[in-house]
């Protein structure tokens, strides 16, 4: 049970029961979709970039698993508002969390992403909460897909 | 003074799960409670001491050597065919071709039957609860040759609609495949009635029996199958061996899936004559020790008796059925009135990945996912579900287990 709590921390469970910024978002410049054809999670990441290149707000629909959904919920509340340049430092930064090669407890800009160390733990579980970085990754560069299998998987290479 | 007395009294269950020494171990601190004998089922001792013994005493490379060891491996092979040849009621052991697993001997009738007798126009019929190695090597071919791939429908119980599939049934139709357990679902089909149907129309039927070799007598000609496969390690056997059972008139309008040693009778650069029945469909070296393995499990379950091991396993489905639908916001996918091992669900309000991680805290593991069969998850209107599936090894305990987990799930979940 333990060890349990750590990998379903309240947040988590909380954003997956009432995910924040959900739904398709008005006036999106930037979109991407995000697949795990395996477990079937799915999300679609939607945010409008403005002029000075700033995540003036986003947004996201779909469905999966409790990790994926939280991650998504979480990923949208810190973003918005950041730059693109600061948004894909955080992408890297809770790639590198969850694959291992970020101390939590060292310097990173991830805040209280950190909940999400303990799946970590789970090399079956990362994908789902990479899943939705990699969208937002993908939006932000302005391709239309992102996959944890295949040629669009950014773990794969 | 040989009277019934002479039989071995019948070896409780409680004995014969302690046959399986992967069983009595901890994981995460639980005792582990295996529910997923479906993916793939777990090894008595018997059988590993039959690979040992095979790799100590008996190991070298089959029909090749006038040598000792490469008689005795020959030998030892061979003998499982004719086993599996007697557990299928096969009419002949050169019917019984071996191969790597379902999913290879389901390719090399779409290869070596579908690609020689397909033409354009002609159908193909599969079933609404295939899994996806009885898909899509047929679309391949299918798309190769210009023919049409067709599909049965289900009820929402998850049974095939016999009435569709007699309509879909005429004289373009060449084969059908159907599961006989859907291993998503658990379903039971009707395969004889299907065979006959198609029969009446001319078409061949491959019946895929991953989930019903290791569940119940299999008599292939009792039902009249014109091919029927299943992979090794579903029961009790190592992976990397199964095998395809095809009638021998068939096989011998097959062209040979892949060339190579050992199904050759004599190689010119000119011209190539194929060696005899089943070798012709068996190139290159095979996994011997586990073509061995598959012959001491059939040695073992057949000890213990297929009629008493369906029981038993009827026995522990019904009971977990009753548990599951006494936990609130569990829902059973896949209700057919006929079913054997497989018990898929969903619990409300929680994805059946995080139900499979928390379960597989608490020591039991389940599978979650869509089961390599998405159009079954497609047509239910699920991502994916939780499955748990059960061997003549489990026993109520691990049914208690399985609930009390599921209680976990809800006391984390809030659900
Ligand atoms: C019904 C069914 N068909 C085919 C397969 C594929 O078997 P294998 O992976 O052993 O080739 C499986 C196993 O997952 C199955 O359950």
């Amino acid at each position: 049970m333990t060890d349990l709590r750590n990998l379903y921390q309240e947040v988590i469970l909380d954003h997956n029961r009432k995910p924040r910024n959900f739904g398709p978002l008005e006036g999106a410049n930037r979109e991407a979709h995000g697949d795990n054809p395996l477990c079937g999670d799915n999300y679609t990441i939607y945010a409008h970039v403005d002029e000075q290149a700033v995540i003036v707000s986003v947004g996201f629909t779909g469905s999966g698993c409790a990790i994926s959904k939280a991650a998504a919920s979480m990923m949208t509340v810190k973003v918005k508002g950041k730059s693109v340049a600061d948004a894909e430092i955080l992408i890297q930064e809770f790639r590198d969390l969850l694959t291992g090669k970020l101390d939590a407890k060292g310097e990173h800009h991830l805040g209280h992403l950190t909940v999400f160390e303990g799946v970590s733990q789970l090399p079956q579980r990362v994908k789902c909460a990479v899943l939705p970085w990699h969208a937002l990754h993908a939006a932000i560069e302005q391709q239309s897909v992102a996959s944890t299998e295949g040629e669009h998987d950014p773990l794969g290479n | 003074m040989l009277t019934e007395t002479s039989r071995a009294p019948e070896r409780s269950w409680e004995e014969i799960r302690r046959d399986f020494p992967i069983l009595q171990q901890s994981i995460n601190k639980h005792s582990l409670v295996y529910l997923d004998s479906a993916a793939s089922s777990q090894i008595p001792q018997a059988v590993i001491d039959r690979i040992v013994w095979y790799h100590s005493a008996e190991h070298s490379n089959v029909h090749r050597g006038v040598h000792t060891l490469s008689q005795r491996a020959t030998n030892a092979y061979e003998a499982t065919r004719e086993k599996v040849a007697r557990h299928l009621n096969a009419a002949f052991s050169h019917e019984c071709i071996f191969v790597r697993g379902t999913t290879e001997g389901i390719n090399l009738v779409a290869h070596g039957y579908g690609r020689k007798h397909f033409k354009a126009g002609d159908e193909v019929i599969v079933s609404a609860l295939e899994h996806h190695a009885n898909i899509v090597p047929w679309q391949i071919v299918c798309d190769e040759v210009g023919a049409k791939l067709r599909v049965i429908p289900m009820n929402d119980a998850g049974e095939l609609d016999m009435q569709a599939y007699e309509a879909l049934l005429n004289e373009r139709t060449r084969l059908v495949a159907v599961n006989h357990v859907s291993n998503a679902l658990g379903t039971i089909n009707p395969v004889a009635e299907i065979i006959r149907l198609a029969h009446e129309k001319g078409a061949v039927v491959l019946i895929d029996g991953a989930q019903a070799v290791p569940h119940m007598a299999v008599d292939v000609q009792a039902l009249d199958a014109d091919f029927y496969v299943f992979s090794g390690h579903k029961i009790y056997a190592p992976t990397g061996i199964g095998v395809l059972y095809a009638k021998t008139a068939l096989l011998e309008q097959m062209q040979p899936y892949q060339g190579g040693g050992d199904m050759i009778a004599s190689v010119s650069f000119e011209k190539t004559t194929y060696n005899a029945l089943p070798y012709r469909f068996e190139a290159g070296t095979p996994s011997i020790a586990s073509g061995v393995a598959l012959g001491a499990a059939l040695d073992y379950i057949n000890a213990i008796g297929l009629e008493r091991i369906a029981r038993w396993e009827a026995e522990l489905l019904a009971h977990a059925t009753e548990a599951l639908q006494g936990v609130p916001g569990v829902r059973l996918i896949g209700t057919a009135r006929h079913k054997a091992s497989v018990l898929s669900f969903e619990l409300e309000g929680v994805h059946p990945h995080d139900v499979g991680t928390i379960l597989d805290n608490q020591g039991v593991a389940i599978r979650a996912g869509h089961h390599c069969a998405q159009p079954v998850m497609n047509r239910l209107g699920v991502a994916a579900t939780a499955r748990a599936s059960f061997a003549f090894y489990n026993n109520f305990d691990d049914i208690r287990a399985l609930v009390a987990a599921l209680y976990t799930v809800k006391e984390i979940f809030d659900a």
